[in-house]
């Protein structure tokens, strides 16, 4: 991250600008083959738009850029529910051998064995880990998982000619994609409450779950960073009103080696490999999410799923598939990140990575909580949820305060969610930051909670040192400007 | 803040009478909630509209909230230039900014309204 | 000496319990959970059910580099490799040449481990890069807007469907028969529960004036350009939308679909400087018109300025989607599939003008001297009629399976199976990857192959 005032004057020119007539960054051979009959002239292109540069400058241009960027590699990112840990260059590293960057997901299983046993093995892994045993590793993002696992939900009840069931309970605390995947699998979103303490108001949940209740969506740790005192309750209620529950894995970095969803009654989950499994974020992806479910539902899983025969490995269409969800065999990239990560840390090492995120973010709520109203006054799990409201009635927004951290060389918690929370600052650790880390964060924290009282306007205004200051989004939503324009 | 010779609806809507048409707009406490208004989405002109019915959207840059109309009838024009520059909500929230006129269906929906002192008193809890 | 202590369960010499990926020592946790209060990790956790705590997992132990890298190593060496064989696959992924800067840039970790860009100010690379993406879809399609990315081209195709449902308030989809049955199977999947009609039509067939789009695939599953222009047109003529899922490649050398008036464009990204990967990460891409905007599904970045005049970039027109509309948004998606788009964004960035023509016009060249030579050998024939790129259906005197069987003994990762639709059928595809040498062995094989019919 460049941070010095230089930044602003760094040449941001798109690549048109850049774009001198004759220069290339790359020459292909000539053809090889006797010169073939070029269809009829209307077919082809006069003119194809695209930039002329040379290899240094598009090698210089995005290396430049990459410097505007924070970043786990360069910087802390305590962003709650995103679980930013370290990812590991190993990952990397595996992905790119050329016998898996290199095959053709068209060419069939007997000549891929060695990318079909590794997806079998990962599949054997995250049912372990998750004690819900049918997995599909099909799923390109968590909102993907999340969708199969409902398709899957569907197909269960239909399967039992029990349609009526046309109900999402989702409780007031969710993430965005919960209902949004709810509504694309034709599930009408009804919103469960919270009660005061921030948990699912039993009560609440025992009078809405009936007979059209399809399945309940809960994100397990909640998105208050706690754990569901009442979790098994909770499952049984929606059990025996003939409903199947539905985890959102989105925090299980929280129960690695710690509890196993399948234990807890739940049915099927979905898990992020891009949280939880240190694949990276991309910049906003590519994710992962396979979804994982009980043996009972397994024959309704996405295809495809990696089966085992003595030392053979095929990929296969279960029985009631609920079908193809994208084009391939999921994000196989990612996949083998993930499978390297597991592999890597071993059962002990997934334990003490939860054990450590867990006791990393109760470390920070136990010496934030005279500065910052906390959403709820308990042992966190792998995230606390902070409030800013003492601060906004010092004049200052948790948007404020986050940007101000920006300045600090930390990246901005998770703002304004959960919804519930007023001025929610959520705050995630991870496992992976050392104690020196924290209580950096810990101490500047507490520096711009002084800096409200002695000097407002430059947290209120905050970024000053970064290449941009606050941009105007306004703007740039009534009049979209979204492309080169000449 | 709230001019004397309007009306308003819970939801945020004033409607100006000027003989049998209605001016429907959003309040100035509604544009500050929403902040920077980006979008409005408004119904073609032509269509009818109950009371308190949805009529259309607005959004600021990160939200986005449904328009109930505080009287119902017939729409008889639609303010098109707050499709080209939403912030005239923001600007001009009881001029400008208006969003529909209506031929009002029954005069007497207006009895269901309040006056600038009641809503001033909803807004102030 | 004697050794009375028993160490069998203890690390051996040499290594240590402290794992590489978590810095917390005995001595910090101790520190720290004694600032929070408590003695003993277990008292964080009371809220979990105690005879669920502590599960036992079948995982092995921690496995260090070294030893890991090389077991991963040996499963990968197990693959059959394209490269290693010469390599006629197609059929939705593609393999092409990657230059050496796409992944010098990848290994930028200030791209690869950033987050998504919720706080522009620090993340000016990543939309920036991303407005190139955007900026380079729009070009090479010529249309008016393009997305920051989806999941991969089915699903670009499978929710440029469902938005031209949403856009002309209608629920029947009809799909021209010659699209790859996969993109149908995912519209499929995502429209199931919506109560969408999915029509497979003929070229030729009429068109109700129901229907929300006419959505084909050009060039098709076959590797022939459709008449876009043409269906196009009739799409309109009914009210409805155009989509046409293409392939980004092609438009190096034949006319964009944005000439034609096309609504919707949608495509698998790979082609663009993507490994193969066996099928993932990929990019869907998406293109539309102007108009269309507010129902377009997915991230999409945007230029404005800051407090102090200076150009930035930040995601934009957020209230189409799932965190702030939640239930009502245009889709669930939740991702831009961004570094997949950087690749393809430095990609195009290298090739460039140039580039891109000499690619597309090397596959072109390429596969139909393939299909010149092998249409000669006797019991072969090319069934499909019509321009083609990058791949051409092929039958041949024998079941597929057979054929490509025998073609890996030789070294060759055979033909796309497409029996289900023409009997004794393949995709042969080929790309400027492929050497004359390879080609003209392919030929030799298939002509001795045919002869053992």
């Amino acid at each position: 991250m460049t941070t010095s005032n230089t930044a602003n004057e760094l040449d941001r020119r798109l690549l048109m600008d850049r774009s001198v007539p004759g220069r290339t960054a790359v020459t292909l051979p000539p053809s090889d083959v006797p010169e073939q009959d070029m269809p009829q002239e209307s077919l082809l292109r006069d003119d194809l738009p695209l930039p002329e540069v040379s290899q240094l400058e598009v090698i210089r241009y995005f290396s430049l850029l990459s410097q505007l960027n924070f970043s786990i590699d360069t910087n802390f990112y305590p962003l709650g529910s995103c679980t930013m840990k370290y990812n590991p260059k190993l990952n990397d590293a595996m992905a790119s051998l050329p016998g898996f960057a290199g095959i053709h997901p068209n060419q069939p299983s007997d000549q891929v064995q060695g990318a079909v046993q590794l997806m079998h093995e990962l599949q054997e892994l995250l049912g372990d880990l998750t004690g819900l045993p049918g997995v599909s590793l099909a799923p390109l993002a968590g909102a993907q998982g999340e969708y199969a696992g409902l398709l899957i939900a569907r197909a269960y009840h239909a399967s039992r000619n029990d349609s009526a069931r046309t109900v999402a309970l989702i409780p007031d605390s969710a993430h965005g994609t919960n209902p949004a995947s709810a509504a694309m699998a034709g599930l009408e979103v009804v919103t469960v409450p919270s009660a005061s303490d921030g948990n699912v108001d039993v009560n609440a949940l025992r009078d809405l779950a009936d007979e059209r209740t399809a399945v309940f969506m809960l994100t397990l740790p909640s998105t208050l960073g706690l754990f569901e005192p009442s979790i098994l309750e909770i499952t049984q209620i929606v059990h025996d009103a003939g409903g199947l529950v539905y985890a959102d894995g989105a925090n299980l970095n929280a129960l690695l080696g710690i509890a196993k969803l399948g234990d807890l009654g739940f049915d099927i989950c979905h898990s992020n490999l891009h949280k939880t499994f240190s694949t990276p974020h991309g910049g906003g992806g590519p994710g992962s999410g396979p979804v994982m479910v009980t043996d009972e539902l397994a024959k309704f899983l996405p295809e495809p799923v990696a089966t085992r025969n003595g030392d053979s490995y095929t990929l296969s269409e279960p029985e009631s598939s609920i079908g193809k969800i994208n084009g391939f065999h999921g994000s196989f990239g990612i996949l083998v990140r993930a499978y390297t990560y597991i592999r890597a840390m071993g059962r002990d090492g997934l334990k003490s990575a939860a054990e450590n995120a867990i006791i990393n973010a109760n470390y920070i709520q136990s010496q934030l909580k005279d500065s910052f109203d906390l959403a709820a006054d308990r042992y966190c799990m792998h995230e606390t949820v902070l409030s800013a409201s003492r601060q906004k009635k010092r004049g200052v927004k948790g948007l404020d305060i986050a940007k101000r951290l920006l300045d600090h060389g930390i990246h901005a918690p998770t703002m304004y969610f959960p919804l519930i929370v007023d001025e929610a600052l959520m705050v995630e650790p991870t496992e992976t930051e050392s104690k020196e880390t924290l209580d950096h964060f810990i101490e500047v924290m507490r520096q711009i909670d002084d800096e409200i009282t002695s000097d407002p306007e430059t947290v209120q205004t905050a970024p000053h040192t970064l290449p941009v200051t606050r941009l105007d989004e306004a703007a740039a939503a009534r009049k979209p400007y979204l492309r080169w324009q000449g | 803040m709230n001019p004397e010779n309007l009306k308003y609806s819970k939801e945020h809507e004033w409607a100006r009478v000027e003989g049998s048409t209605v001016v429907v707009g959003i309040t100035q406490f509604a544009a500050e909630q929403l902040g920077d208004v980006v979008y409005v989405d408004l119904p073609e002109a032509g269509s009818d509209i109950e009371q308190f019915g949805k009529f259309g959207e607005i959004e600021s840059v990160k939200t986005v909230s449904d328009l109930f109309s505080p009287v119902g009838g017939k729409i008889v024009e639609v303010n098109d230039s707050v499709k080209d520059s939403p912030e005239k909500v923001n600007e001009d929230t009881y001029g400008e900014g208006w969003l529909l006129k209506i031929e009002i269906s029954d005069p007497g929906q207006l009895d269901a309204l309040m006056d600038a002192a009641g809503y001033e008193s909803l807004t102030a809890e | 000496m004697v050794h009375t202590v028993d160490h069998s369960a203890e690390p051996t010499s040499g290594s240590s319990s402290q794992h590489p990926y978590v810095p917390a020592t005995d001595d910090d946790r101790a520190e720290m959970l004694s600032a929070i209060g408590v003695d003993r990790f277990e008292e964080l956790i009371q809220d979990i059910p105690e005879h669920t705590r502590f599960p036992q997992l079948g995982i092995a132990e921690a496995a260090p580099e070294l030893s890991l890298s090389a077991d991963i190593a040996a499963m990968a060496a197990r693959n059959v490799t394209p490269g290693d064989y010469a390599c006629f696959l197609g059929a939705g992924a593609y393999r092409h040449f990657i230059p050496s800067t796409v992944n010098a840039i990848l290994q930028r970790g200030e791209f690869v481990t950033a987050y998504t860009p919720y706080q522009p100010e620090a993340a000016q690379g990543t939309l920036q890069t991303g407005f190139e993406f955007q900026s380079a879809i729009c070009q090479i399609f010529d249309m008016e807007v393009a997305n920051a990315g989806m999941y991969d081209g089915p699903t670009a195709f499978a929710e440029a469907a469902l938005m031209a449902c949403r856009i002309t308030r209608r629920n029947k989809v009809a799909v021209l028969d010659t699209a790859d049955s996969r993109l149908v199977e995912v519209l499929r999947a995502y429209s199931v529960h919506q109560n969408i009609e999915i029509q497979t039509i003929t070229p030729d067939a009429a068109v109700s004036d129901d229907i929300a789009c006419i959505a084909f695939q050009s060039p098709n599953l076959y590797g022939v350009l459709e008449d876009v222009g043409g269906l196009t047109g009739r799409a309109h003529a009914a009210g409805a939308l155009s989509i046409v899922h293409a392939n980004p490649t092609a438009h190096g050398l034949f006319e964009p679909p944005g000439k034609y008036g096309v609504d919707i464009v949608t495509a698998e990204g790979q082609p663009l400087g993507v490994p193969l990967s066996f099928g993932g990460a990929y990019v869907g891409l998406f293109a539309c018109r102007q108009e269309h905007i507010r129902q377009l599904p997915g991230r999409i970045i945007g230029r404005t300025t800051d407090t102090e005049g200076r150009t930035g970039y930040a995601l934009t027109l957020q209230t189409r989607e799932q965190h702030i509309r939640r239930e009502r948004a245009t889709s669930n998606i939740c991702t831009s599939t961004q570094l997949i788009g950087l690749m393809v964004a430095v990609y195009v960035a290298t090739l460039g003008k140039q580039g891109l023509k000499d690619v597309a016009n090397l596959c072109y060249q390429k596969a139909h001297y393939a299909a010149s030579e092998i249409a000669e050998i006797p019991g072969f024939s090319l069934p499909v009629e019509g321009t083609f790129f990058h791949e051409f259906a092929l039958t041949c005197p024998r079941p597929v399976s057979e054929v490509n069987a025998a073609l890996l003994e030789k070294g060759i990762i055979g033909g796309y199976d497409i029996s289900d639709r023409i009997p004794d059928t393949m995709l042969i595809c080929v790309t400027e990857m492929n050497s004359r040498a390879e080609i003209d062995k392919l030929v030799a094989a298939l002509a001795e192959i045919g002869g053992a019919a």
